[in-house]
C-alpha cells in the first residue's frame, strides 16, 4: 500500500505536504489570504529542518515570481504559491516565466479580484491568466490539490514541455475546508517526481549563459512564441502520460477530465474546481428523479483538451457550462463556456451550449442551484445569454 | 591595484556591444568587473534598460559571465533568486565553485520602479553587489526625468516650458536611503575616479551580505555634451561636490575625496545642454537653489563623515 497516512487536513496543509515531499531547492513566496497558511506551514517545515529548501520571504508577489525566475535560471527546482491580487501583481512575470521556459510550479488558491475587495472564491484570478503560457490544473478537493501539485512538477519539467504550471484550488472551500486526505510515502513521491535536471543553468562555470536576451533587432520573437505553443501542445500529451503513471504508482488515474453519469446523458453540466463536487451531488439527485443528466469535471484548462472534450460530449445535445468568473465581453459566457463553444465549432453534431455563472466572490453554490441548472437544460427552459445562479436579482 | 595590471585582465563585458561611444554605463561596468577576483565566477543581472538592450541582442551576448534580465522593476529580486539557488545548491553539494552576484541597474530601475525590490533584497541580506549606473534620467526610453534627476534639469518629461523651466524637485539621496538599511557596505563613486571605484568594488565583493555602489555615469545623449567629455563631466561632478565620493562601512561614513577648491556648481553645469536654461538670468533663482541644495547636502555629508571644516 502506498498510502502512509490518512489525515483530516485543510487544503493548504495538503499542498504544503506536497511541497515538503517535492522539496524544491528554492521557494520564494509572499503571504496573501487565503493562500497564507501554505507559506506559514512550509516556513515551519523549513524552520524545523524538514526540508533543505532555501526559502525567500520576499516583499511582494512580483518579487516572489521574479526571484523564482532568477532561481530557476540558476538551475534550481522552484516553487511559489499565491492567490488573487497576488497573482494579479505577478502578471508581468507570468509571461516572462513561461517565455523563458522555466518550469516553476505554483499552487494558486482561487480568490476573486477586487473591486469590491472580497477574499472569497471565484476563478477570476486564474482565468485571467489563462493566456499567460502556464499549464493550469484545477482541483476538486484537497486530495486532488495534493496530487496535482505532485504531478505538476513532473509535467512542467518534462523536456518537451518546460513550461510553468499552476495548480488551482478553490479559496476557503478547499483551502480552509477540512477533509480526509491520503498521503503517500515520501520516498515514493520523491521517486515519482525525480531529480530535476535543468537543461540550462547560469551556475555552470564552464558554460556561462545569457538568460532573457533582447529580441530587438533580428526578429526571433514570433518563432519563440510559436515554439512555446508547441510546448503547450506537448504538455497535452505529457499531462496524460504523467496522470497514467501516477495511477500505476498510486492507484488513481488522472486525465484531462472526469465524467459522471455521462454515457447515457441527454444533458450535461461542465464544472471545474470544488463546484464539480456540488454538481456531482446534484446530478445524482436528478438521476434519482429520473432525469438523464450527466457531468464532466474539467481538470486541465491549459492546455485545453478540445478534441477529447468534443469526443466525450459528442452524444449530448445540450450542455451547460458552469463558469465561476466572467469575461465582461458584453455578450454571454465565461471563459470555460467560450472555450467549449469554440471547441465544438468544427464538430459534426453541435450541441446547444448554455452559459451559467455562479459563485462569484464566494457566493454559495448549492446543490439546489446545480439541480436548477440541470432541470433548465432538460426542460429546454433557459434564458438567452448567461443564466446567473444564486444572484440576488429579485431582491433588489 | 595598478592600472597596468588591470589592463591585462580579461574583459567580462566584451567589445561589440551596442552602447553609444562615450557611454558612462559601460565604463562603470568595466571598472567594476575589473575589480572582481578572477577565480570567482560571476552572474550579472540587469533590469530593462540601455545596458540590457545593448549587450544582449539575441542571438548575441556581450557577456562572458552568466547573465539574466527578466523585467524592469525587479533586478534585485531576480538576482536574489539566483543567489538563493546558489545557496541551496551549494549547501546540497551540487555546486562547488564560488560565485559573485552583481546587478547593474540604471537610476530609473533603482531609484524609482525597482526601489521596492531593491529594499526587500537588501533587508533579506542576499550576498550580492548592486551597482547603480546613475545617469540621472530614463535614458533608454529617451531622457525622461527620474528620482535621480537634479532640480532644474531639462528632460523630455520635465521640459523647459514658459511656465516651468525644467524639473521642479530635488533628486532623492538614494545612497543614504540604502545605507539606512544597515547593510555591510554602501558607497558613492564616479567613473572619473577609477581607482576609487575599483577599490570600492573589491570591498563590496568581500563582505558577507548585500553591498551597494551608486556610480555617477554621465550620458552625453541625455545631458547634452560632446561624447568625449564623459569622464571630464563625471570629474566635475565630484569636484563641485554635486557627487561626493564616500563609503559607509557597517554604518560608519568615510569621505573619500575632498577637493582642495570646491568648484562652483556653474563649472559643472555650464557645458551640459540639460542645464543650459539655468545659465540665463531669468532662471538664476533655480540655479541658486540647486547650489544651495548641493551645499546643504555636502555639509550634511561632512558631518556624517566626521569632517569638521571645509577646505
Amino acid at each position: 500500500m502506498t498510502i502512509t497516512k490518512s489525515a483530516a487536513v485543510v487544503g493548504t496543509d495538503a499542498v504544503a505536504e506536497a511541497m515538503r515531499q517535492i522539496e524544491p531547492d528554492v521557494v520564494a513566496a509572499y503571504p496573501i489570504t487565503p493562500q497564507t497558511a501554505i507559506v506559514e506551514t512550509f516556513a515551519t517545515m523549513v524552520a524545523n529542518g524538514e526540508v533543505n529548501t532555501e526559502m525567500v520571504n520576499v516583499e511582494s508577489e512580483h518579487s516572489a515570481l521574479s526571484a523564482c525566475i532568477g532561481a530557476a535560471g540558476g538551475g534550481a527546482r522552484v516553487m511559489t504559491c499565491t492567490s488573487s491580487q497576488g497573482l494579479a501583481l505577478m502578471w508581468e512575470m507570468l509571461y516572462i516565466a513561461s517565455g523563458l521556459r522555466l518550469p516553476i510550479v505554483m499552487p494558486n488558491v482561487n480568490r476573486t479580484l477586487s473591486a469590491p475587495i472580497n477574499i472569497h472564491c471565484d476563478h477570476s484570478d486564474s482565468m485571467g491568466a489563462r493566456d499567460s503560457g502556464w499549464i493550469q490544473l484545477y482541483s476538486e478537493n484537497s486530495q486532488e490539490a495534493y496530487e496535482n501539485t505532485i504531478q505538476a512538477a513532473r509535467i512542467a519539467e518534462n523536456k518537451e514541455v518546460l513550461l510553468p504550471a499552476m495548480v488551482l484550488l478553490d479559496g476557503f472551500i478547499i483551502s480552509h475546508g477540512t477533509e480526509r486526505v491520503d498521503f503517500y510515502e515520501d520516498e515514493k513521491v520523491r521517486n515519482f517526481v525525480g531529480e530535476y535536471q535543468p537543461p540550462y543553468t547560469m551556475l555552470d562555470p564552464e558554460n556561462p549563459i545569457t538568460v532573457g536576451a533582447f529580441d530587438g533587432l533580428y526578429g526571433y520573437f514570433f518563432e519563440f512564441k510559436r515554439a512555446q505553443e508547441e510546448a503547450m501542445k506537448n504538455a497535452l500529451k505529457v499531462v496524460k502520460e504523467v496522470g497514467e503513471e501516477f495511477g500505476e504508482k498510486f492507484g488513481k488515474n488522472y486525465g484531462y477530465f472526469e465524467t459522471y453519469q455521462l454515457e447515457d446523458a441527454e444533458v450535461a453540466l461542465i464544472a471545474l474546481g470544488s463546484g464539480a463536487g456540488t454538481t456531482r451531488a446534484a446530478v445524482q439527485q436528478l438521476r434519482e428523479e429520473g432525469l438523464k443528466v450527466g457531468m464532466l469535471k474539467l481538470r486541465l484548462f491549459r492546455p485545453f483538451p478540445a478534441e477529447e472534450l468534443v469526443k466525450a460530449l459528442s452524444h449530448v445535445p445540450v450542455i451547460g457550462v458552469l463558469d465561476r468568473s466572467l469575461t465582461f465581453s458584453g455578450g454571454p459566457g465565461g471563459p470555460v463556456w467560450q472555450e467549449i463553444r469554440s471547441a465544438f465549432y468544427d464538430a459534426e453534431n453541435k450541441p446547444q451550449i448554455v452559459s451559467f455563472a455562479y459563485g462569484l466572490g464566494g457566493r454559495d453554490f448549492s446543490p439546489q442551484q446545480a439541480k436548477e441548472a440541470g432541470r433548465m437544460l432538460v426542460e429546454g427552459n433557459f434564458p438567452e445569454g448567461t443564466c446567473y445562479l444564486g444572484l440576488k436579482e429579485e431582491d433588489n | 591595484m595598478k592600472l597596468k595590471e588591470l589592463t591585462h585582465k580579461r574583459e567580462l563585458l566584451t567589445g561589440g556591444h551596442r552602447l553609444c561611444a562615450g557611454c558612462g554605463a559601460s565604463i562603470a561596468v568595466r571598472q567594476v568587473l575589473l575589480a572582481a577576483p578572477e577565480d570567482v565566477n560571476i552572474v550579472v543581472a540587469n533590469p530593462t534598460g540601455c545596458l540590457e538592450v545593448s549587450t544582449t541582442i539575441y542571438p548575441y551576448t556581450a557577456w562572458r559571465t552568466s547573465y539574466i534580465h527578466s523585467a524592469f522593476e525587479n533586478v534585485a529580486s531576480t538576482l536574489s533568486g539566483v543567489e538563493s539557488a546558489y545557496r541551496s545548491l551549494h549547501r546540497q553539494g551540487k555546486i562547488k565553485d564560488d560565485y559573485h552576484f552583481i546587478a547593474f541597474g540604471g537610476d530609473g530601475g533603482t531609484y524609482d520602479i525597482g526601489f521596492q525590490a531593491l529594499s526587500g533584497a537588501l533587508e533579506r541580506g542576499h550576498r550580492m553587489l548592486y551597482v547603480c549606473y546613475n545617469n540621472e534620467a530614463y535614458m533608454n526610453t529617451g531622457i525622461q526625468r527620474s528620482g535621480a534627476t537634479s532640480l532644474g534639469a531639462w528632460t523630455t518629461t520635465s521640459p523647459v516650458g514658459s511656465q516651468i523651466p525644467g524639473k521642479s524637485q530635488n533628486r532623492k539621496d538614494l545612497t543614504s536611503i540604502v545605507a539606512a538599511h544597515g547593510i555591510p557596505y554602501v558607497a558613492q563613486a564616479s567613473i572619473s575616479h577609477w581607482r576609487d571605484l575599483v577599490n570600492k568594488t573589491a570591498k563590496a565583493l568581500s563582505v558577507d551580505g548585500p553591498s551597494f555602489i551608486n556610480v555617477l555615469s554621465p550620458c552625453h545623449r541625455g545631458w547634452r555634451f560632446p561624447m568625449e567629455q564623459t569622464i571630464e563631466l563625471a570629474k566635475l561632478g565630484v569636484q563641485s561636490c554635486v557627487w561626493p565620493l564616500y563609503e559607509v562601512e557597517d554604518g560608519e561614513y568615510t569621505l573619500n575625496f575632498k577637493a582642495k577648491n570646491k568648484k562652483p556648481l556653474e563649472e559643472y553645469i555650464k557645458n551640459q545642454g540639460r542645464f543650459a536654461h539655468l545659465m540665463k538670468e531669468e532662471n538664476r533663482e533655480i540655479k541658486d537653489k540647486l547650489q544651495e541644495h548641493v551645499d546643504k547636502e555636502w555639509h550634511r555629508l561632512l558631518r556624517k563623515c566626521g569632517e569638521t571644516a571645509e577646505v
